[in-house]
């Protein structure tokens, strides 16, 4: 029963709206963000577009991006390339590649500002010891900050402060008890913790 | 968090590779994650599991339906937990999941709780994860809490709610629509991104509503607009609103530009360029709307940030291909980037630089660049080689520096598609530039020498065999010819005779020479090679006698075939072995299907890096291919013109037809594209009944019947008329669809024996004067005008009588005869009371046409112009004269 009346409705949806493509054009959209590890495997990978449909393309795009922007020096500004038509910006530290890709029409410094907010807020919930092994044992901060950056291709935050603060609020490590901790305090506490790393 | 794993590779180096997820196994972690079911939760514990299981699928493993049911079950049971951290994980497992429609139904109930719940997050992350497992029936029940939340207080609730809004718009688009006020008011948000995610819900709700569009964005470029992200995406609806308006109101106005030049001085980096992209891209823009646009885009040449590098560099790039005059400014600039770090932007740099530099850089440019060469990649070299080659044929002078640095890095180090690259390029500009002819053969003798590509080698054996015999001295290709012969592989060497020959039958001179070779090759261990070289003996001149080799010999082996490869397939298959040899009269020489590309949309957009523009010719080419296949139309030359399809017939009719003008020197005709629309009928000899007594000078000669039209197959049927040579003749022909319709049983396929003489009315055509001019543009205007000289100046003045507006008597006066406006002219600017176009083209006859228009209105409308001409002919001078006097 349930399958016959959404079957229904996206007929309809298709026969009356046939335009469908040229209107997402219009919003800034986000391909995929990556986390790669210094050899080129994944730490987190997400995918917002039908581009790359099989883990195998995904696996083939990112061992192409990889080897191709592994030289560079993308460690204090943030890099560009284009592959297979998409614009690609990246930015590493220590031994983490981080990756945001776009369409080839988007506007490159978008991009660049949603990689800026992945990689500060990254930044700020492993307090800065930014590396794989870091990286890993907080994954779920991680896959968090992920979900909080970009929803299904859509910008939905960049602000590397609002994403760790919101990320953080529910991190088990943070020391206050949780259901009475705003996101004004995990941010404070958030922003501590990367003063006290800076200064060590 | 997550503890390392007890199990651990003792091979392994211990610091360096260690993760808390080593050896970690699917189901293993599906066994662990029954701790979901237990009584009493733990959910430190839990969380781990969910990072585990969310770890796996990160790495790309799949669960089979069951499995993924089974945890889908066991996570519904954690929204006992009342920790939030937990409930996070939670969330993003579900999202990770897609459950299906019927269990969806079991988490309904826990998610529209928490969409309820006092606490922000949990709202928010509710409705996030609602609306991305939901279907139709479920949104209906939730919707009134959605438009609540569109107007939460908390931002994250609200833009939660909107994003979600957006996507859902896609499915259901009926109900989104109607939280339209809610999200109205979310526009005037003070939070930046509610702004932003509300304004582009907003503008996807409208969209199909251009008058709610404009209004939009009319009341929100006055307002203030917080978030950059939003700033980006008013501009980006400002230029659809300018896109569509520019077509319809013709006025030459634009409203918007104030305001997209005002964003050029917005404090956010992201929405500077946004507009400066914005203004290139306009429609006909102007130098003087370009200008501020180009200015910003030149400080971000030289930012410290390559990401804006980049950006600026590939705009400038785009626009130097329709606006290379606009960019030179940058010149300098653009020249310290070819050391950039970033190679991507070295190579963007570069080619701007190739397509902006004048005749004078070219040597300069060149040294720098063969430095840069050697230490990029394949993939950006062939875009320099691309770059490199459009530079030659603009300043075919300078051909000698070019084709030198070709053939040096043609004897570099590459793959295949970049020799190839090369190899195209040379032979491009031995085709259209006559003096580098002999050079350019002798790069290609010595790169075949020594090279690796089969595919290329017997490319260039083939061009030059083509190329070789036409050169003041044939003889001395003939030792890098056969030396492929000794050295080569079996079809190298195949090719190498197919040339030698060639050579001989070309050149009298050289056949006792020749001769030897061939006879020589007929020792060779390939059957091929052997086959071929007796072939050529036996045709050009077995006796060893020179003589003259014969034109039908000729033909026979070096014509090209005149019929299409898929037909004499298919003939070839049908073919059964009998007493009777294989007649190749018999292959059909109709193409069947229609290839041609006029149906793509114009303006392929360039791929890759800076690619060139497609050109047109490939349409062009495919027409000549085309009427070059009907022996009829053969005698008539090359065309000198193929109009645009004109339709003939209502969209969605039973029959579409449209209709391409051919215009050769002494004949016209008219290309008919057919196309059945109706499954149950087939159409047997399909032709069109021209009626051509409005058009005196046209006499039919003949008419080229389509065998049958099948169903939804477009197939064409032509008409040719004889026409007074070179002169412009016009018309009007009245047409009409004539055709035998048989029944077709649709399931079946299977067509009724007996059919019925149908006619069918279509639309008139009409050729007028435009058809007889080329569009060609001119880089400089004014140099092709100095140099085109007066003698043939013919200067006169017209009134048009009372018009619109100024820019609708140009845009009038420009397609009435044809022409290509050149640098921007087209455009009138608002209010301005007089304007100077510039047109250029080529008229029939090979005449080449500029064109100066100078128009002037004044209080009611009237607009008088004055047309000056220059041309390389007198009477085509006259004849562009009439074209405005009787239009």
């Amino acid at each position: 029963m349930i399958w016959g009346k959404v079957k229904i409705a996206h007929e309809i949806s298709r026969t009356k709206f046939p335009a469908k493509p040229s209107n997402m054009e219009s919003c800034p959209s986000v391909k995929n963000i990556l986390l790669l590890d210094s050899e080129g495997k994944r730490v987190a990978v997400k995918y917002y577009c039908d581009d790359w449909p099989t883990n195998n393309a995904k696996e083939a795009f990112e061992k192409s991006v990889f080897s191709k922007t592994q030289k560079t020096n993308a460690r204090t500004e943030a890099e560009i390339a284009m592959f297979e038509n998409n614009i690609v910006v990246y930015k590493f530290v220590q031994d983490l590649h981080f990756f945001v890709t776009g369409g080839e029409v988007e506007n490159e410094l978008i991009l660049a500002t949603v990689l800026q907010g992945f990689f500060d807020a990254v930044g700020l919930l492993l307090r800065g010891n930014v590396d794989k092994k870091e990286a890993l044992e907080n994954l779920d901060l991680i896959l968090l900050c992920l979900d909080e950056i970009i929803d299904g291709g859509i910008v939905l935050e960049t602000d590397a402060n609002v994403i760790a603060g919101k990320v953080a609020s529910h991190s088990l490590d943070s020391g206050a008890p949780l259901s009475e901790q705003t996101i004004s305090q995990a941010l404070a506490t958030a922003r501590e913790h990367l003063a006290r790393s800076l200064l060590k | 968090m997550a503890q390392p794993l007890v199990k651990k590779d003792d091979d392994r180096d211990d610091e360096a590779d260690y993760s808390p997820f080593l050896g970690i196994e699917k189901g293993a972690v599906l066994q662990e994650a029954r701790v979901f079911n237990d009584p009493q939760l733990d959910a430190r514990r839990c969380s781990q599991v969910i990072t585990k299981l969310l770890y796996l699928l990160n790495q790309g493993e799949t669960f089979t339906k069951i499995e993924a049911t089974e945890v889908f079950f066991a996570v519904t049971k954690l929204f006992q937990s009342r920790d939030t951290g937990l409930r996070r994980m939670v969330y993003l497992m579900i999202k990770e999941l897609s459950p299906s429609a019927d269990e969806v139904i079991i988490v309904t109930s826990s998610l529209m709780k928490d969409m309820n719940s006092k606490t922000d997050m949990y709202r928010a992350n509710a409705i996030r994860v609602l609306c991305r497992i939901t279907d139709g029936t479920l949104l209906t029940q939730i919707e009134r809490y959605l438009k609540q939340a569109i107007v939460d207080k908390n931002p994250v609730v609200a833009s939660a709610a909107l994003v979600s809004g957006i996507h859902l718009l896609q499915t259901n688009p009926e109900i989104v629509r109607r939280w339209s006020n809610e999200v109205q008011e979310a526009v005037q948000s003070r939070a930046a991104l509610v702004q932003f995610h509300a304004l582009a819900l907003l503008h996807q709700i409208r969209q199909n509503d251009r008058l709610a569009v404009s209004k939009l964005v009319t009341s929100l470029t006055r307002g203030n607009v917080r978030s950059p992200l939003a700033q980006c995406l008013l501009i980006r609806y400002t230029s659809q609103v300018i896109r569509e308006s520019g077509t319809n109101t013709q006025t030459g106005d634009r409203p918007f530009y104030d305001f997209l030049e005002g964003c050029l001085r917005h404090k956010a980096e992201m929405v500077i360029f946004e507009a400066a992209r914005a203004i290139t891209e306009l429609s006909g823009v102007t130098s003087r709307e370009l200008t501020p646009a180009i200015t910003v885009l030149q400080l971000f040449l030289s930012s410290s940030k390559p990401v804006l590098r980049f950006a600026a560099v590939r705009t400038l790039n785009k626009v130097a291909m329709t606006h290379p005059m606009a960019v030179t400014n940058c010149n300098i600039d653009m020249e310290s980037l070819i050391s950039d770090q970033n190679r991507s932007i070295a190579t963007l740099a570069i080619t701007t630089l190739l397509k902006t530099g004048n005749e004078s850089s070219v040597d300069r440019l060149m040294k720098q660049i063969t430095n840069f060469m050697s230490d990029i990649a394949d993939e950006f070299k062939i875009v320099v080689v691309e770059a490199i080659r459009s530079l030659c044929l603009k300043f075919p002078l300078k051909y000698r520096a070019l084709m030198n640095f070709l053939s040096n890095i043609l004897r570099e180090e590459g793959g295949f598609e970049y020799k190839k690259a090369i190899v195209d390029s040379i032979v491009i500009l031995i085709r259209d530039i006559p003096d580098a002819k002999e050079s350019g053969l002798l790069h290609l003798c010595e790169f075949i020498e020594d090279c690796e590509f089969t595919y290329l080698s017997t490319q260039i054996l083939h061009f030059l065999g083509i190329e070789g015999p036409k050169t003041s001295d044939p003889s001395k290709y003939i030792r890098y010819i056969y030396n492929r012969v000794i050295l080569e592989n079996a079809t190298v060497r195949a090719s190498a005779v197919s040339t030698l020959a060639k050579f001989g039958a070309m050149v009298d001179s050289l056949k006792p020479r020749i001769f030897v070779l061939l006879r020589r090759c007929l020792f060779d261990s390939d059957d091929e090679v052997r086959d071929r070289a007796t072939l050529y003996l036996n045709t050009i001149g077995g006796d060893g006698s020179v003589v003259e080799t014969d034109k039908d010999v000729k033909d026979f082996l070096f014509g090209s075939l005149d019929i299409p490869l898929v037909n004499l397939e298919t003939s070839l298959k049908n073919y059964e072995p009998s007493e009777e040899p294989f007649d190749i009269d018999s292959v059909p020489r109709e193409v069947k299907s229609q290839p041609l590309a006029e149906k793509k949309a114009p303006g392929k957009k360039p791929t890759g890096l800076g690619a060139p523009p497609s050109g047109p010719t490939s349409t062009v080419d495919a027409y000549e291919k085309l009427l070059s296949s009907i022996p009829e139309y053969a005698s008539f030359g090359k065309p000198f013109k193929s109009s645009a399809p004109v339709e003939l017939t209502e969209a969605e009719t039973e029959y579409a037809v449209n209709v391409v003008k051919h215009i050769f020197d002494r004949h016209v005709v008219f290309q008919y594209n057919c196309t059945n629309t109706i499954p149950e009928q087939l159409l047997e000899n399909v032709t069109v009944i021209v009626d051509a007594s409005d058009a005196e000078e046209f006499s039919e000669v003949s008419t080229k019947p389509l065998r049958s039209l099948p169903y939804d197959s477009p197939g064409q049927t032509f008409v040719a008329f004889e026409k007074p040579d070179g002169v412009p003749a016009v018309g009007k022909f009245t047409n009409m669809l004539k055709f035998i319709v048989k029944e077709v049983d649709p399931t079946t396929g299977e067509t009724e024996e007996d059919g019925v003489e149908d006619e069918y009315q279509l639309e008139d055509l009409e050729v007028v004067a435009a058809d007889y001019v080329l569009k060609v543009g001119v880089s400089n205007f004014r140099n092709a005008w100095e140099s085109m000289g007066p003698e043939f100046e013919r200067v006169d003045e017209y009134g048009l009588g009372p018009r619109e507006s100024l820019a609708e008597a140009v845009s009038a006066v420009i397609s009435l005869l044809g022409l290509q406006p050149c640098e921007g002219t087209e455009v009138v600017p608002s209010n301005s009371r007089s304007h100077t176009c510039l047109l250029s083209g080529v008229f029939i006859g090979n005449a080449k046409v500029l064109v100066r228009l100078s128009f002037g209105i004044d209080g009611p409308k009237e607009v008088a112009m004055k047309l000056a001409v220059r041309s390389e002919d007198e009477s085509v001078s006259d004849a562009i004269h009439e074209i405005v006097a009787s239009g």
